[in-house]
Formats: C-alpha cells, structure tokens, sequence
C-alpha cells in the first residue's frame, strides 16, 4: 500500500524509510530520489518558488501512479511526498521511495515514479527571479520523453 | 457544472472556480471550451490558441485527464490548467 502526502511541511528522509520498511525484513532494496529546488533557471537566480496544485485529483493521480509501479516491479511498498507552497532554493520539493526485493526493481521503480510524477500530477510551479519578476515554468519534452519511455501508465 | 482554473488560466480567468450553466449542445470539453471562452475577454485570453496552433491548455473532467472529445454533462467538475511541471 502506497503512502501518498501532498504538504506544504518539509519531509525527513530517514524516518520516512523507517516508517516504510516498519521493521519488515524481507526488504532487500530501497530506491530514493529526492527533488530539490534549483537556485537558478537560464542563467537567472531564483528567489523561491511556489507549487500550486489541484487538491483531490492530486492524490488520485500519485494513487494511480504508485498502484502501477507496484504491479509492475512487484513493490513491497513506496512512498510520495509532494510539497506545495512557498519554497526556497536548496529546500526539498519531493521524495520518492520504493522498496522491493532486489535493486533492479526498487531503482527502476524510483525513476519511473518520479518520471510519472512530473508529467502526470497536477502540480505546477512558478518561478521568482531575484529581479522580482516572477513567471510559470513551461512544461519541458525531455520530461514527457523520460516518461513515453515506460511505455503507457 | 463546476468549472476550476489553475496556475497561469486562473489568473488570466480572474478565478479560481466558477459555476456554469452552459447550453444542453454544449457537451463535450471543446464545445466548452468555445462556450467558456466567449465568457469574458480573461476567458478569451486564457484559452487562446498559440501562434503555432499548439494546444496549450489541459483538462480534467471529474479529476481525470480529459481529451477535446471528452463527454461533459452537469454536475461534473471540470478544471483546465497548464501542462503539469511538478517533481
């Protein structure tokens, strides 16, 4: 069964793993990705940014992403935390965790999750320069490419 | 039907969430967005197609992705917003 938190509230790598293998010794592997907020966009520093998202269909979405990893790559469980709100540069934006049996599966899961994530959950993100002037970030191909790669959801 | 806007159309929009009462002919997400459109010059400026002719804005009925021909009816819920850009 997936965790899945959408929160403006940073997030502790450490006792998420915990809290995901709770103990459980049949675990063999756990992948992790963290996404962390970049302080500078085309060449211009970032001030901070925020993360607007669609409460309900967010969830849904990284429920149905989450269920799909753990049929394919038979997960012993995974874990994805969103934040949303205002953010900072060098500040965590989201964890992924997958744990499986063997490496293969909980790697390739991790990197398939955070592909989906970033094409297929409603979050959107908006940029403030240190100029002040502040802009939506644009959607990029490579992240619908790193997804297609997976074949269908 | 409940109409949501988000990241860069809810600004342009002006609104966050709407209540619409479109015509019974109006039934699927591209007639509605024609219909949305007429609403107000925020409407027109947030659904205008680009330039190229790219298709900038996405949908959702009843929080599932959503394509042009998709069935809309009252009652649902229905949101347009940017491609996605979280992670």
């Amino acid at each position: 069964m997936a965790t899945i938190h959408v929160q403006q509230a940073d997030f502790d790598l450490g006792a998420e793993t915990a809290a995901l293998t709770g103990g459980r010794t049949d675990i063999g592997g756990i992948g992790s990705f963290i996404g962390v907020v970049r302080g500078t966009a085309g060449g211009r520093d970032i001030s901070d940014m925020t993360l607007e998202h669609y409460p309900g269909m967010t969830e849904r979405a990284m429920m149905s992403i989450a269920e799909t990893a753990e049929q394919r790559w038979f997960l012993q469980g995974c874990t994805l935390i969103h934040r949303v709100g205002l953010l900072r540069p060098g500040e965590n934006i989201v964890l992924v965790l997958a744990a499986a049996p063997h490496r293969q599966a909980a790697l390739e899961a991790t990197a398939y999750l955070i592909d989906w994530l970033k094409t297929r959950a409603p979050f959107w993100k908006k940029e403030r320069f240190s100029s002040g002037e502040a802009r939506w970030v644009d959607a990029r191909e490579e992240d619908d490419a790193a997804a297609a790669r997976w074949g269908a959801l | 039907m409940k109409i949501l806007y988000f990241a860069w159309l809810r600004e342009r929009v002006g609104l966050g969430e709407e209540d619409v009462t479109p015509p019974a002919d109006i039934d699927t997400v591209a007639r509605l967005v024609a219909w949305l459109g007429a609403r107000s010059s925020g409407h027109a400026a947030a659904f205008a197609p680009t330039p190229d002719g790219r298709r900038l804005v996405r949908c959702a009925v009843n929080q599932d992705f959503a394509q042009p021909n998709s069935p809309v009816a009252p009652g649902d819920e229905i949101a347009f917003f940017p491609p996605v850009t979280g992670g």
